[in-house]
């Protein structure tokens, strides 16, 4: 643990990109590999499943500092991380107690909190704090509650294996993906310099991410040299169908089986050796239906068959990544999408997305401005040649979205927000007229800068109407333009709408609060929903 | 309504028996100036009252010397109906705690103050009061300080970690109080020269004039041309990060020494490397266990959010509320 803790000392003092990686180099040079394997699976934002809840943790921290609950509330609020509040009310731990190594803190005292009463948790957790200091309980406290953001990528994470390992660190992008647990065997074989054919038939390939498009389509090059597809708003997901098994992993890596049935029984035509890359869609008679539709399917584990008949979902396939148990990523696209069309024609259940036929790129931009009919964001442009990347690499993919919604809307609630954040009023709520009143239809945290922020934040505090535990009311005065990506209608929200994705675009400070919209124009977006 | 000895008005903390303010917030007759921080001591009093020690460093800020009356510590001295004395605050060098003495009781004043040593100032001296007006910086028992040396030598260890891989270490901090302060604790644990921003000049110069023991200094503006600071130590204060004078160091490392500093976001946020924990503020034991010290049998939080602090002392049983001495300019509250 002190290993450990002073690794993270060292990421978080400084903000060089070298340093850090040269940081996560010497640690993974010089951990122990059962230690090692735990550091990689929270560097890499792999969460333990949660032990103790934070109302337990706040209770405990209560009895172990002697302050009053409210004041443990305060402070937290003040602080805005619950594990870092909790270490800098406890009492000071006893000098001089020996500090377990990482693994054996996690698998021999807190893994076994599951199985644990109450209050021997409690008695657990409480000595944990009073035998670990500094870093090691503020780390301590962040395992428990399960974030563990220290301002490093998985990317950097995987660059520093690489170095290690002395492989190519896309291998170890894929070492890294699906399941695995965090043990010493593990380790050794991420760093291992061998190939990847000893891998979990499960395991699915890095996800290749495009970038948005910021040029000239002609500053593309050849129109003739790249393939135009449409951008479906749904879930992107790695259909997998190897040793007669089928797996289904989201992007976000996290195995989907059981959720999409319909999907799963159109992957047994596919043959062994087959993965492909594509987009989950609510679909219905060939057509796309709003992204409302697949949230009722989000989260489901197992859909019944009432969700399953009114919420439809299709794998639209756009790539190929193995075809007969062989790797194509090296290979280009325009290969690619031959094995695609060859594994398509033995699974009828599986779509193939649609690819646009387009002669030069002066044809693009209208087909582009089709895209809310079409119920896509936009447009993707790929380029034929292109081999299937690890990650965010510029060159070769690029998304064209539509310009997104906008409206006007007035500031009415503020909260402090989180991690670098906290102590801020970065948490806003937006509100638009309702005959005469202000309703709020959306909340945001992104897209002001630093200064702006920290002038709204002056402004929050000296304009407070009323305080609502940490949420704040103030005087309805300052609009801001919001983008968003879409309204879908929601009877727990007093608009009766709820907003996706809305972000600041701008503090619009030449308008007032009577220029703000109306919410009757905004439901005017709402999409016709099926029955 | 009893209005007591002091009270809040548009000129800030104001005292009908004496006819006087506290740290007054706008040019006022009469004025007691707790010290120099700019949130304290404003120009434009015809009158003023301060600490000895505190006088050259107050006159540096807002000048007219020939206004400001030299008040010994523990000195007694009449205004009006009032017997007001001066305690040393341990905050900065010459900061002053005020007692107010009249017909309707004792009151203790606090511009800001500490308890943690600091070997630039007199440290805070206890007196009896009825009532106690603490200032609240740091109001929140998240905020605890550790011991001085601890800091200190965390600062020397990276500044030499820096010195090390040949970059400079620039310092930001206060340029009044707390970075003489570091200076002082430096001396005789480092070896100098430890360059020094603009704006920190002067009021090193009044600290060292007053016998006070800093490490070396040199400005930074007399620096060959060319100069790259390669492991030395610079100090500067916050509003120079980000400026382009930061241009002359290049591939530096940075740190902030304040009580902030206890909070990893409050770093984070301003982008600093390192952060110092060292405050010339008390911390939330401090305003504890001097609100108990003052015996006062009523405490009233000034200066910052001094709700939790107030509510705290509340459940002890000292009677205590908050007040905010700033919105009393607000118009909404007149």
């Amino acid at each position: 643990m002190k290993r450990f803790a002073a690794l993270f000392d060292r990421l978080d003092r400084t903000t060089a990109t070298n340093a850090k990686l040269a940081a996560l180099v010497d640690y993974f040079r010089q951990a122990p590999a059962a230690d090692a394997a735990w550091a990689v699976r929270f560097l890499t934002g792999r969460r333990l499943k949660r032990l103790v809840n934070t109302r337990e943790l706040r209770e405990w921290t209560v009895a172990a500092s002697g302050l009053p609950a409210w004041l443990v509330e305060d402070s937290y609020e003040h602080v805005g991380d619950l594990a870092e509040t909790m270490h800098l009310l406890l009492p000071d731990a006893q000098k001089n107690k020996p500090s377990p190594a990482l693994h054996e803190l996690i698998e021999q005292q807190i893994q076994p909190l599951r199985q644990l009463d109450d209050e021997a948790r409690k008695q657990r957790v409480t000595e944990l704090w009073a035998s670990l200091s500094g870093t090691e309980r503020f780390l301590l406290n962040k395992i428990l509650t399960g974030g563990f953001r220290v301002g490093v990528s998985k990317r950097l994470v995987t660059r520093a294996l690489a170095e290690v390992a002395g492989v190519d660190s896309s291998l170890i992008a894929h070492r890294l993906m699906g399941r695995w647990q965090a043990t010493s065997e593990f380790f050794q074989r991420l760093i291992a310099p061998a190939s990847d054919d000893d891998l979990d038939q499960a395991t699915p390939y890095p996800f290749f991410l495009a970038s948005p498009l910021e040029d000239e389509l002609e500053a593309l090059g050849e129109a003739d040299e790249w393939q135009a597809e449409w951008k479906w708003d749904g879930i992107r997901a790695q259909l997998i169908r190897r040793g007669g098994q089928t797996f289904i992993w989201s992007r976000g890596e996290e195995l989907m089986d059981g959720r999409f049935p319909e999907i799963e029984a159109a992957a047994q035509a596919l043959p062994n050796g087959s993965v492909l890359d594509g987009e989950i869609m609510a679909w219905r008679d060939g057509q796309p239906l709003p992204f409302a539709v697949l949230q009722k399917r989000i989260g489901r584990k197992k859909p019944g068959p009432k969700t399953l008949q009114t919420a439809p979902v299709a794998f639209l396939a756009y790539d190929c990544l193995e075809h007969k148990a062989k790797d194509l990523r090296e290979q280009p696209l325009s290969e690619r999408v031959k094995a695609l069309d060859k594994v398509l024609a033995r699974a009828d259940g599986l779509h193939r997305s649609e690819i646009i036929a387009f002669d030069d790129w002066q044809a693009l931009p209208e087909l582009q401005a089709q895209s809310r009919e079409r119920g896509v964001e936009g447009i993707m442009l790929k380029r034929l040649a292109s081999p299937y990347q690890v990650g965010r690499k510029r060159g070769d993919w690029w998304k064209w979205k539509v310009e997104p919604y906008t409206f006007d809307g007035v500031l009415i609630y503020a909260q402090p927000g989180h991690g670098r954040r906290s102590g801020l009023f970065t948490d806003y709520t937006f509100a638009v007229h309702d005959g005469d009143e202000l309703v709020p239809v959306a909340k945001a945290y992104s897209g002001l800068n630093q200064a702006e922020i920290d002038r709204l934040d002056r402004w929050i505090r000296n304009h407070t109407r009323e305080r609502f535990g940490p949420v704040r009311s103030v005087e309805p005065v300052h609009v801001f333009e919001l983008a968003f990506e879409g309204i879908q209608p929601s009877p727990r929200h007093k608009s009766g709408i709820a907003m996706r994705f809305p972000r600041i675009h701008r503090w619009r400070e030449d308008l007032g609060v009577a220029d703000a919209d109306c919410l009757e124009d905004l439901k005017k977006l709402l999409p016709d929903l099926p029955r | 309504m009893d209005k007591g000895v002091l009270y809040p008005d548009a000129g800030g903390l104001y005292c009908p028996a004496g006819d006087f303010w506290i740290d007054p917030l706008k040019p006022v007759p009469r004025a007691i100036i707790t010290h120099a921080h700019a949130d304290h001591a404003r120009a434009g009093n015809a009158e003023v009252f301060a600490a000895t020690p505190g006088i050259p460093v107050l006159d540096h800020r807002v000048g007219g010397a020939d206004t400001i009356a030299a008040c010994d510590y523990g000195q007694p001295f009449e205004l009006g109906a009032a017997r007001v004395t001066l305690f040393p605050a341990g905050h900065i060098l010459g900061s002053a705690t005020v007692r107010v003495e009249t017909d309707e009781g004792t009151w203790g004043v606090s511009g800001d103050f500490k308890r943690a040593p600091d070997p630039t100032c007199a440290p805070f001296e206890a007196f009896a009061c009825d009532t106690w007006l603490s200032e609240c910086t740091f109001g929140l028992p998240v905020y605890r300080w550790p011991d001085t040396s601890e800091v200190i030598e965390e600062i020397i260890d990276w500044w030499q970690g820096c010195r090390a891989q040949q970059r400079p270490a620039v310092l930001f901090c206060y340029a009044l109080g707390k970075a003489q302060r570091v200076l002082a604790e430096l001396h005789g644990r480092a070896e100098g020269p430890v360059w020094l921003h603009g704006a920190m000049l002067p009021l090193t110069h009044c600290y060292r004039a007053q016998g006070l023991e800093l490490i070396e200094t040199s400005p930074v503006s007399e620096a060959e041309k060319g100069y790259k600071f390669a492991g030395d130590l610079i100090m500067a204060p916050p509003s120079a990060a980000g400026s382009p004078w930061m241009r002359r160091f290049p591939k530096h490392g940075s740190g902030f020494v304040s009580g902030w500093m206890r909070i990893r976001g409050n770093r984070r946020r301003r982008g600093y490397d390192r952060g110092f924990v060292l405050s010339d503020h008390a911390d939330w034991p401090a305003l504890i266990r001097t609100a108990h010290d003052m015996g006062a049998k009523r405490v009233i939080t000034i200066h910052g959010n001094g709700e939790a602090l107030a509510g705290f002392l509340r459940d002890q049983g000292i009677d205590s509320e908050a007040w905010n001495l700033r919105q009393t300019l607000s118009p909404a509250s007149a």
